[in-house]
């Protein structure tokens, strides 16, 4: 029994060096193998060209715009209040997110402030929105393994944070409730009761996806040590949100340049991680959704009483001038800079989108990783093609 | 809580004005006169312009003499104002009314006119098409918002990547959309837009088709607040504002 067994085993290794020996004098060409534009990993429609070397991606090329709708164009011929409804539909997850670095820019223009309520109940659903948002990621990065089950769960819970977002704004996905010196309307009545409860079954599923995913076996093979992105490199390349946090980077906009929102009054922590691998992106994000929940949390219990609308003309006219302005989007960075020449339509409004930057670093990242491996990068990335095309 | 809010807004305002004068300086003194013009908001953000040439030396100073080491985006902007008109504050759409009556209202859009109407933005301008980027100090929490002035007849001017790899898709962006050349770019291809297709969208001079096929029905269409009665009330408001 062993003899055959060594013989088969020599006559393996025999046929093995054979196909080595051909494969040296052949020289066999280099595939390319196109991923998308459709695939479950991509939220959208992304196409990457990658060219292989066996199973060795030697260049990875993704090609985009199969979903630019052009924003920064639009945005040229409509009035500062109907822009909104516009970039909502950036990233269509975290909607309201969108809403605020534009409003707040505006706002800066014009020097009009929102009251505080309006500070804070804004506060309350960008940190929803990330919530809403970063946990649909942290079923999919399951997904992207073959774990279908923390799918199922994150849609089923993601429903509590929407319910409440839509209850206060009227919209599940498409809040459009900023304006312009602060929000459409007051908080329903109840709505902050309801709320704590949605962020403690928040809580308990992020409990659920770590006990399904971390420390799984197949998922932490697939995911430690896979796509390292040094902090250095990750700065040029502007990444941003936990992407960059996740290489050890200590930076969080919330925190660090607070413009118009409320969580400098708020007892949280920046997570970082310091190994930049995929697992590391995952941790992190699965970090800041418990530390979002908890800021609901004291939003809710701090939340102080007043109007909700600023003193703004009817007809909205902002002063000629420029102005930038970014908060921390559950996808990263989110900019826009805005140029004002008076009128009701913007001048110019170039919009810094988180994902368009943190994806732009997949031609680096994917020199040299295993076709399978393509997938929990992008995944562990993590973008929403209408942050990257616009 | 506004009363909790005013001062530390305040002392926002009064800090890092130092550290933005500071910046503002080093850069004055690194790149001499490179420096075209400058705008300061105290405690809110720094814009510095610099000549073409020096682009790419002032991209290095800041990454790494200053530590300016995060890219956050590079873009353009074309300040010729649309040959269009200004359909928002129009009553009526103005390229709609002038091809009704030819000999009304054609010489006010007429693209060879509207150079008077070219005013640069903060830290001033000269030419029609500037190129604008924005870098960050993440350890100090500072940014400065770079520009730079193209002549028309020669669109070009030196590539960032090789200072900030993010640079790379930001110029295709800025190519497709703008026509603008970056020197040493390591592929300008279209980024957006199929690879036929002529003419560059975010020019003010491009016309947006939707919007000139059909007027913009925003003027008629204003909100009704609850005081209002009739709609000839907020047609007056916007005429009053204006």
């Amino acid at each position: 029994m062993t003899a055959i067994s060594d013989r088969d085993q020599l006559s393996y290794i025999a046929a093995q060096a054979a196909d080595a020996r051909v494969n040296v004098e052949l020289e066999t060409e280099g595939m390319t193998l196109n991923i998308g534009p459709q695939h479950p990993a991509t939220h959208g429609t992304l196409r990457i060209v990658a060219k292989l070397d066996g199973e060795q991606v030697i260049a990875a090329d993704p090609i985009m715009g199969y979903m630019h709708r052009g924003y920064e164009k639009l945005a040229e011929v409509r009035t500062y209040p109907q822009v909104t409804t516009l970039i909502n539909r950036i990233d269509w997850v975290g909607s309201f997110a969108n809403e605020v670095p534009f409003v707040l820019a505006a706002e800066k223009l014009m020097e009009v402030e929102a009251p505080p309520r309006a500070a804070w109940i804004r506060t309350i659903l960008f940190e929803m929105s990330r919530i809403a948002n970063i946990s649909l990621f942290l079923g999919d990065m399951g997904l992207q393994v073959g774990a279908v089950t923390p799918a199922f769960f994150a849609f089923r819970d993601r429903e509590h944070v929407l319910n409440q977002i839509e209850a206060a704004t009227g919209g599940r996905f498409h809040p459009n409730f900023d304006r312009i010196g602060g929000l459409k309307d007051d908080l329903p009545a109840g709505w902050i009761t309801e709320t704590k409860r949605a962020m403690k079954k928040m809580r308990n599923f992020c409990d659920e996806i770590e006990g399904l995913l971390q420390g799984n076996e197949i998922f932490e093979a697939r995911c430690r040590g896979i796509g390292v992105i040094p902090a250095d490199v990750g700065l040029s390349y502007g990444l941003s949100g936990a992407n960059i946090r996740a290489s050890g980077v200590d930076w969080d906009t919330r925190r660090d340049n607070p413009c118009g929102l409320v969580h400098n009054e708020l007892d949280w922590k920046v997570w970082t991680h310091p190994d930049g691998d995929s697992f590391a992106r995952f941790w992190v994000r699965l970090q800041e959704v418990r530390e979002s929940t908890k800021m609901v949390d004291q939003l809710c219990d701090g939340l102080p009483s007043g109007p909700v609308m600023a003193k703004v003309p009817r007809i909205i006219k902002v002063p000629a001038g420029e102005a930038y302005v970014e908060t921390e989007n559950p996808l990263g960075v989110m900019g826009y800079y805005v140029v004002s020449k008076g009128d009701l339509t913007p001048y110019r409004v170039k919009i810094r989108s988180a994902s368009f930057n943190n994806i732009s670093i997949t031609p680096w990242l994917l020199k040299g990783v295993y076709v399978p491996d393509i997938v929990t990068i992008l995944g562990s990335l993590y973008f929403i093609l209408g942050d990257i095309d616009r | 809580m506004s009363s909790t809010e005013t001062p530390t807004e305040d002392e926002v305002v009064a800090e890092p004005d130092e550290a933005r004068e500071a910046l503002l300086a080093s850069i004055q003194t690194e790149l001499g006169d490179a420096v075209v013009g400058t705008h300061l908001v105290p405690g809110d953000d720094l814009w510095v312009r610099v000549t073409r040439d020096a682009w790419v030396a002032a991209g290095e100073y800041l990454h790494t003499g200053l530590g300016f080491q995060y890219f956050s985006f590079l873009s353009a902007i074309d300040w010729k104002p649309s040959p269009f008109g200004r359909d928002m504050d129009a009553q009526v759409d103005v390229s709609l009314a002038a091809s009704a009556d030819p000999q009304g209202e054609t010489a006010d859009t007429d693209p060879a006119d509207a150079d008077d109407g070219m005013e640069q933005g903060v830290a001033g301008g000269e030419t029609r098409f500037q190129v604008f980027a924005r870098v960050n100090d993440i350890v100090n929490g500072l940014g400065v918002t770079l520009k730079a002035d193209l002549p028309d007849e020669d669109l070009v001017i030196d590539s960032w990547v090789p200072v900030y790899a993010g640079a790379n898709w930001h110029e295709r962006e800025a190519w497709e959309m703008y026509g603008i050349s970056f020197n040493g770019h390591p592929g300008l291809r279209h980024i957006y837009l199929p690879s036929d297709f002529e003419g560059n969208p975010l020019r003010k001079d491009y016309p947006l088709l939707s919007r000139r096929m059909k007027p913009w029905p925003g003027i008629v269409d204003v909100e009704q607040m609850p005081g209002d009665d009739d709609p000839a009330d907020a047609a007056e408001t916007t005429e009053a504002a204006e």
